[in-house]
């Protein structure tokens, strides 16, 4: 995804003349093609995000049109307040990029995971938030926010995550994408680099004998509540996955939005991280299985929630 | 504008301003009262402005990063002429556009929003390399207070700065010596905040901020061609203007009576 996103940043960037990058300390290599084609409009901040998102807003106060980049964690908690305050107080058009979604660098320790960047982003009034599962939606996402007018989280993973897109899909902001087709009995919601995952989840179900939809909501905010009106009439259990928090991710925003329906049948399942600091994570793919959201305990999951497939069943997987 | 000329509208802001604290029950009025004559000097006799054209590209700006001495920016830009007297009579209101903190784009003038202490350097700091990329050659002026110096995140900025020769902004400091709760210097060591601003490459000057010629011709000194962003050290006094409210820090948060208002008025030979 990192790699998708420079270029496509550097494609956007020779066109339009507004756009600069503004990195904290970060990025060695990956920008030099950028720093090359738009000479002038790079400015390495430092290791001083609450400075950096500052500058970007003072830019765009005067037409301009800022990217913010570094480490997840860093580029939203660090200067929570910038955010709010410079960035969307003003409702500035500042795309804000954090890289290492959540437990990208799980062995760099808890200080770099970052689970509750969703969260904070998306209780800010104007802001709009953009997970990507693959490096595809990375290029359209980022496309599709050099046209947004006010502030813009994007949420990548790291590097050489598998894509999932054969074609470009239709990309359009606040619209989730049916990434494969399923029956009437499961539909798994992603946001985010948790996206391979859960087709893999769902390829497990399929052994089962349950078609799976799978649905990439790259957005959380705003949420395609239209799409999620029609889920959740269509299927019997609708699961959201994500590498963030429960509290105030993906499966918060749906069962926010589903405290508010009326007669809805579906049963919601929410699968991500813990509200506590993960230690010993080990790399991604064990930290993922420690916490129940790999593919497999995804699936086996689901297998207990359905009629007729006992947990043994489940564990033959 | 001469000298004098400026003192007069110096004391007819100030004696605004405490009429607004009165009527609106707002704090803060020993924090405006401060920064008046910083003001006045800016926008008299040092910013390239236009009044009628608030949103022209070349035009100098200005960040009010302590957002708590509103009231001073507020009756300034209406003195200026950039929005009518009248409407200073609903600062504080419901459903007004002066609200005690500059909220975005409130009334023309207003650049940025500020309330929150320690974002107007990097505010500053976003528009004057806008400025430099779009080559437009305008100058930024950024007025912050003595305690704004202990958020961390002016360093920061300090040291962007300098560090791209950032000639075409101007951080004045308003060195009343006092923050919320107590002295400035005592709460952190501030001094001395001259040279801070040095050692993080900056040129620095120090200043009577309350004398209109010393003033006006610092800031006519500006940019000072040296390859630096200029910080100008303001020594001011909290209060300043009304004797019963000078170094007092009460006046942080107290609001004058209608009695005070009229004393306040008198001793600045407005009645």
């Amino acid at each position: 995804m990192r790699n998708t996103f420079a270029s496509t940043l550097t494609k956007g960037a020779q066109t339009d003349q507004r756009i600069v990058l503004l990195s904290g300390d970060i990025g060695n290599k990956l920008f030099d093609s950028f720093k090359e084609q738009c000479p002038g409009r790079f400015f390495n901040c430092g290791v001083a995000e609450a400075n950096m998102t500052s500058i970007a807003a003072g830019m765009a106060l005067c037409g301009l049109r800022p990217v913010t980049y570094t480490i997840a964690s860093f580029v939203t908690v660090r200067c929570l307040e910038q955010i709010r305050i410079d960035v969307c107080y003003h409702n500035l058009p500042v795309i804000i990029v954090g890289v290492g979604a959540g437990l990208s660098y799980a062995e760099l320790g808890a200080t770099h995971h970052s689970c509750e960047d969703i969260a904070m982003m998306r209780v800010l009034p104007n802001m709009t938030v953009v997970c990507p599962g693959d490096a595809v939606e990375v290029r359209l996402a980022l496309a599709a926010a050099f046209k947004n007018d006010g502030p813009l989280y994007i949420r990548l993973g790291k590097n050489g995550e598998p894509i999932i897109y054969q074609n470009d899909p239709d990309f359009q902001i606040g619209k989730g994408i049916i990434v494969r087709e399923g029956g009437q009995e499961v539909c798994l919601i992603s946001t985010g680099n948790i996206l391979p995952v859960v087709i893999e989840s769902a390829n497990i179900l399929a052994t089962y004998g349950i078609d799976a939809q799978v649905v990439s909501m790259h957005t959380v905010k705003p949420l395609d509540e239209g799409l999620l009106g029609r889920l959740f009439s269509k299927f019997k259990i609708v699961a959201t996955v994500e590498e963030h928090s429960l509290i105030g991710g993906l499966g918060g925003s749906v069962a926010e939005w589903l405290s508010g329906q009326r007669s809805i049948k579906a049963e919601l399942l929410r699968f991500g991280v813990k509200d506590e600091f993960i230690h010993g994570a080990g790399k991604q793919k064990t930290a993922r299985q420690s916490l129940g959201i790999d593919a497999e305990s995804v699936a086996k999951e689901i297998l207990k929630k359905k009629q007729g497939y006992s947990y043994k069943n489940a564990e033959a997987t | 504008m001469q000298i004098s000329e400026l003192e007069v509208l110096a004391r007819k802001i100030r004696g605004r301003i405490v009429e607004m604290s009165h009527n609106a029950q707002a704090a803060h009025l020993g924090s405006a009262l401060s920064c008046v004559d910083i003001l006045v000097a800016l926008y008299w006799n040092t910013m390239a402005i236009d009044p009628l054209k608030p949103y022209e590209p070349q035009r100098d700006r200005f960040i009010l990063s302590k957002g708590h001495a509103a009231m001073a920016l507020f009756a300034t830009l209406a003195a200026r002429g950039f929005f009518p007297e009248n409407l200073l009579d609903t600062f504080g209101e419901f459903g007004s556009c002066l609200e005690e903190h500059p909220s975005p784009g409130c009334a023309p003038g207003v650049e940025a929003a500020a309330g929150s202490l320690g974002h107007g350097v990097g505010l500053g700091i976003g528009m004057a390399l806008a400025g430099r990329l779009q080559k437009i050659p305008y100058r930024v002026f950024i007025t912050i207070s003595d305690g704004e110096c202990n958020e961390g995140s002016t360093w920061e900025a300090a040291m962007f700065a300098s560090a791209h020769h950032l000639e075409n902004m101007c951080v004045i400091v308003d060195f009343n010596k006092w923050q919320a709760t107590g002295r400035s210097c005592e709460v952190m060591a501030l001094e001395p905040l001259a040279e801070k601003w040095r050692s993080f490459g900056w040129s620095a000057y120090e200043v009577n901020g309350h004398d209109m010629k010393e003033l006006t011709s610092c800031l006519k000194n500006f940019p000072d061609h040296k390859g630096k962003p200029m910080a100008i050290i303001a020594h001011t006094v909290k209060g300043k203007g009304v004797s019963f409210m000078e170094d007092d820090n009460n006046w942080h948060y107290r609001i004058p009576t209608e009695k005070e208002v009229l004393l306040a008025r008198k001793e600045l030979g407005l009645l």
